[in-house]
């Protein structure tokens, strides 16, 4: 082993643009998240809403990217797109691919929060002649909420962590950043050792904060 | 004649039995790994509980390609050159394997302490009260969320082409470079993926009856895929 096992003025001339990196994995994760958050839901309510045809596909759709890996769900996207003249980036594509694949994971934790609500929760609304939307927003969705976003919060957290995969299709994130940092110098250990510690301060940092939300709503 | 698409099918194929090889590998390694870990993370000494702790941690806080780009290009720094499907098996399985510790550390504590307590009022050993009473109880609870992993760990193993090994998802690159019609082998290695994904959770509902058949757990004669009730009226719709 050489003398200078960790060089700190290699470390410090890589971390610029390890930052700017991830800059870029925190706006695809930010994107791609809202995405996920609000079309998941449109999906659950069409999977739900037992509508012909359409629910079936949607259940199909949702339970195929949830069977498949991102990695190859990106490159489909990645290499069809152009394929019928849509140009996009490689950060829009990642990020669309992002969002697609996060929507598909939202839309089972929905389902998930919605089937936690007692039945009698339904039928004391049946009973007092709710209209349907107002059971919808007035009881169902705020008893949702605190069910789902611990659950969605994970999937940012998941999401954020997936964001790596992006580098495969020349988005220039983090992982990207410090595979091309070692690429140049031949030295890997401080910028992917570095890019490592980027993405464990960010995702836990989230996940002391997805645990005190939880602990807010558990009073 | 110029190749189509179907000449180069034996070859993706071939990558069908890689990926389940690094699949089932890494799943082998991750049950062993969790148990360690939420054994390690429950100890009552300080020198298993903060290793432990730390390998949970810094798997499931860092992302899985760092680690697998890691194992693979910074672990020879160090002098441990390992190939490829080693580093791509141990990386799949000690990261599934901290995530699946919390699975097992839950489904060990839900046992009631009653339980445990009952267990020494009877004055039964340790291992037979472990063997014999505890885990026929949380070993059901873990077999749905085993049972993601295991899917996980299948698409999981596609981010181990990105370290030379040639499973499917790296086949189906080399085929798409070389004839150019990605859409098409793509679309194909998708639905390749989705059925072997399928064919997963058809043997998790194997294990999830062989298990509580062990554990004594009665599941009467429901049909094997009966659809579970829903808990939201279809009036909810509107209809």
């Amino acid at each position: 082993m050489n003398a200078s096992f960790w060089d700190w003025s290699y470390a410090w001339s890589v971390l610029p643009s390890l930052l700017e990196g991830l800059k870029i994995t925190v706006f695809a994760t930010v994107i791609g998240s809202a995405i996920a958050v609000v079309f998941g839901l449109v999906l659950c309510m069409l999977r739900l809403a037992r509508v012909p045809v359409v629910s079936q596909v949607v259940w199909f759709l949702v339970e195929f990217l949830r069977g498949t890996p991102f990695l190859v769900q990106l490159y489909f996207i990645f290499y069809v797109l152009p394929h019928y003249g849509i140009l996009f980036s490689p950060l829009t594509t990642g990020v669309i691919a992002l969002g697609i694949y996060g929507s598909a994971r939202a839309a089972e934790f929905y389902r998930a929060a919605l089937e936690t609500i007692p039945t009698g929760q339904w039928e004391a609304c049946l009973t007092l002649g709710l209209p349907i939307r107002h059971v919808w927003t007035g009881v169902i969705f705020p008893q949702m909420w605190p069910i789902a976003v611990p659950m969605l919060g994970n999937l940012v957290i998941a999401m954020f962590k997936d964001t790596a995969i992006l580098s495969t299709i020349t988005v220039l994130e983090l992982v990207a950043r410090a595979k091309d940092a070692g690429f140049q110098s031949f030295r890997y250990l401080e910028p992917l050792t570095m890019a490592g510690l980027l993405f464990w301060i960010v995702s836990y940092a989230a996940a002391r904060g997805i645990r005190y939300l939880e602990s807010r709503n558990a009073h | 004649m110029s190749t189509s698409v179907f000449d180069y099918m034996p070859f993706l194929l071939g990558g069908i039995g890689v990926t389940l090889k690094i699949t089932f590998a890494a799943i082998a390694l991750a049950v062993p790994v969790a148990f360690i870990l939420a054994f390690g993370r429950m100890s009552s000494w300080a020198v298993l509980r903060w290793p432990a702790g730390f390998v949970i941690e810094t798997f499931r806080g860092t992302s899985a390609v760092v680690q697998l780009f890691w194992a693979f290009y910074v672990l020879p720094f160090f002098g441990i050159n390992l190939s490829p499907m080693t580093a791509g098996i141990i990386v799949l399985g000690l990261n599934e394997g901290s995530y699946f510790s919390e699975v097992v550390r839950t489904s060990l504590k839900s046992i009631a302490v009653g339980q445990r307590e009952a267990a020494t009022a009877l004055h039964l050993p340790r291992l037979y009260t472990f063997f014999r009473v505890v885990l026929p109880q949380a070993l059901p609870v873990m077999v749905p969320p085993f049972g993601n992993s295991l899917v996980l760990m299948l698409k999981f193993t596609a981010l181990v082409s990105l370290v030379t090994i040639q499973d499917l998802s790296f086949r189906a690159g080399l085929i798409a470079t070389s004839i150019g019609t990605s859409g098409t082998i793509y679309g194909i290695t998708l639905a390749l993926y989705f059925i072997m994904a399928l064919g997963l959770a058809a043997m998790i509902m194997v294990l999830e009856r062989v298990v509580n058949r062990w554990a004594g757990k009665h599941t009467g004669d429901e049909a094997f895929f009966a659809p579970r009730k829903s808990a939201i009226p279809a009036w909810a719709f509107g209809r």
